[in-house]
């Protein structure tokens, strides 16, 4: 074991640090925001939209999630330098960065896995709670903000945490597309020096603490919540 | 030379690259399906393991899934493919044998059956925990040997509660093997992306592997559907 490399390629290691924990956060935070609604229309059982949100939670689970982000990333890369004028459109920087398609692959994804959790969880408020909120006269939106969706989301956090250790463990799949995060700095470090397993075991271990402190911080938050068993 | 359309360069043949893609998808089925039953026959062994009385074999047991449940998948099929290979063959050397070439298609179920022992290992042994106490003292009772309770007694009853998760086990390890294609071997996403880079055809083809993946997925969630009514026959209905 040689660990000489280190102390040169910190700086680089702790940003593919920052890159990994932003695209974990941003990834459940927003996929989570798209979740609800996908779940709501399911649940609610809409005439128009519960069809296509099953089907996209279906192909969403359906499909590996590398595919899905080749196929945003060299698929739709290859699409959009053909929209003439986008090369000079405030847009492009991004659309150029692998970390653009990264994390719109990664928003889909937990979308349509957390949507699915969601809508169990939807259906899994007891009736009777929902109709003495609606016997107080509340709204359907106050309804839906007071009651059904906080039970939910507590009904549904066991799950969630497993799923959000799950992403964190899907996230190095973003070095594939140039994204240089902690695994992608590993990969860099072992093209630059030659060094195979001591820069990939290094991250593993980052990513394994990582993996029990989400286990660890869902378990304390899940604790906090008063509830009779 | 003039590019194909869209049907025919899904074509099979020297046109198209149909072919191509449903032998990747063959590979990838090949690969799925040896790796899933060495790991469950891992997982089967784990369990026991688990659930005996050395506790060495528990410690370990409990270091190896541990380990491999929290790491990303990605990063142990790195570490498996490219170490696995090189230990190998320098336990080899060592021992005055010559070096083998390991196959990809080897290694690759190697990897990823590693990998499915440990996640096979706990969803068996809560299967098996699930078994009423009773029965397996009643077995122990009319002077069965452990084999014999293992076989009669063991694997029947902890089949239905088992077979779930086994389900979503067979349905994971059909996805994660498309990581494969990261270390270069060619299945299914490897054999799209390169027929993708020779046309620059990269929505579709990725498009047409996404939707092979779902049909391997759904065809599979009916078969385990079919499995688990089989296997729960006199049990009450679920739901």
């Amino acid at each position: 074991m040689v660990w000489d490399w280190l102390p040169t390629y910190m700086p680089l290691l702790i940003n593919g640090l920052w890159i990994t924990l932003t695209l974990l956060i941003l990834s459940t935070v927003i996929g989570m925001i798209f979740a609800v609604p996908l779940a709501l229309v399911q649940a609610l059982q809409s005439p128009y939209l519960a069809t296509p949100a099953r089907a996209f939670c279906t192909f969403i689970r359906g499909t590996p999630l590398l595919v899905q982000l080749w196929l945003l990333y060299f698929g739709l890369g290859s699409l959009f330098p053909m929209i003439p004028g986008i090369r000079q459109s405030f847009l492009w920087p991004v659309l150029r960065e692998g970390y653009f398609y990264a994390l719109l692959a990664f928003i889909i994804s937990v979308a349509g896995y957390e949507g699915e959790i969601m809508r169990g969880a939807f259906l899994g408020v007891p009736k009777g709670e929902l109709e003495a909120a609606k016997a107080f006269g509340m709204s359907p939106w106050k309804v839906f903000r007071r009651i059904w969706f906080p039970r939910a989301f507590r009904l549904a956090l066991p799950v969630l945490a497993g799923e959000t250790a799950l992403t964190l463990k899907a996230t190095p799949l973003a070095a594939t597309v140039t994204v240089l995060d902690l695994f992608g700095v590993s990969n860099k470090i072992r093209q630059d020096t030659y060094r195979v397993y001591e820069p990939l075991l290094l991250v593993l271990v980052a990513y394994v603490v990582l993996y029990f402190f989400i286990v660890w911080a869902f378990h304390w938050y899940e604790k906090r919540i008063p509830q009779k068993r | 030379m003039a590019q194909p359309g869209f049907p025919e360069i899904l074509s099979l043949g020297d046109q198209g690259y149909g072919d191509e893609l449903l032998r990747g998808a063959l590979v990838t089925l090949q690969i799925s399906a040896c790796a899933y039953s060495i790991g469950l026959v891992i997982g089967l062994a784990g369990a026991m393991g688990k659930l005996g009385s050395n506790r060495i074999v528990r410690w370990i047991l409990a270091l190896y899934t541990t380990i491999v449940r929290a790491s990303p998948d990605l990063i142990i099929i790195l570490l498996l493919y490219y170490a696995g290979t090189g230990l190998l063959n320098s336990m080899l050397t060592a021992r005055g044998y010559t070096s083998v070439h390991v196959s990809g298609f080897a290694a690759a179920v190697a990897v990823l059956a590693f990998m499915y022992g440990a996640y096979s290992t706990e969803v068996l042994r809560s299967a098996i925990q699930a078994i009423p106490v009773g029965q397996i003292e009643a077995a122990k009772a009319v002077g069965m040997n452990p084999w014999l309770r293992f076989r009669r007694i063991i694997v029947p009853a902890m089949l239905p509660l088992a077979i779930p998760g086994m389900g979503n086990l067979w349905l994971n390890v059909t996805k994660d093997s498309s990581l494969i294609a990261v270390v270069g071997y060619t299945e299914l996403l490897l054999a799209t992306r390169q027929a993708a880079g020779n046309t620059k055809q990269y929505f579709m083809f990725f498009l047409c592997a996404a939707f092979i993946y779902l049909a391997i997925t759904l065809v599979s969630n009916q078969a385990f559907k079919r499995i688990e009514a089989r296997f729960r026959r006199g049990m009450p209905k679920l739901g």
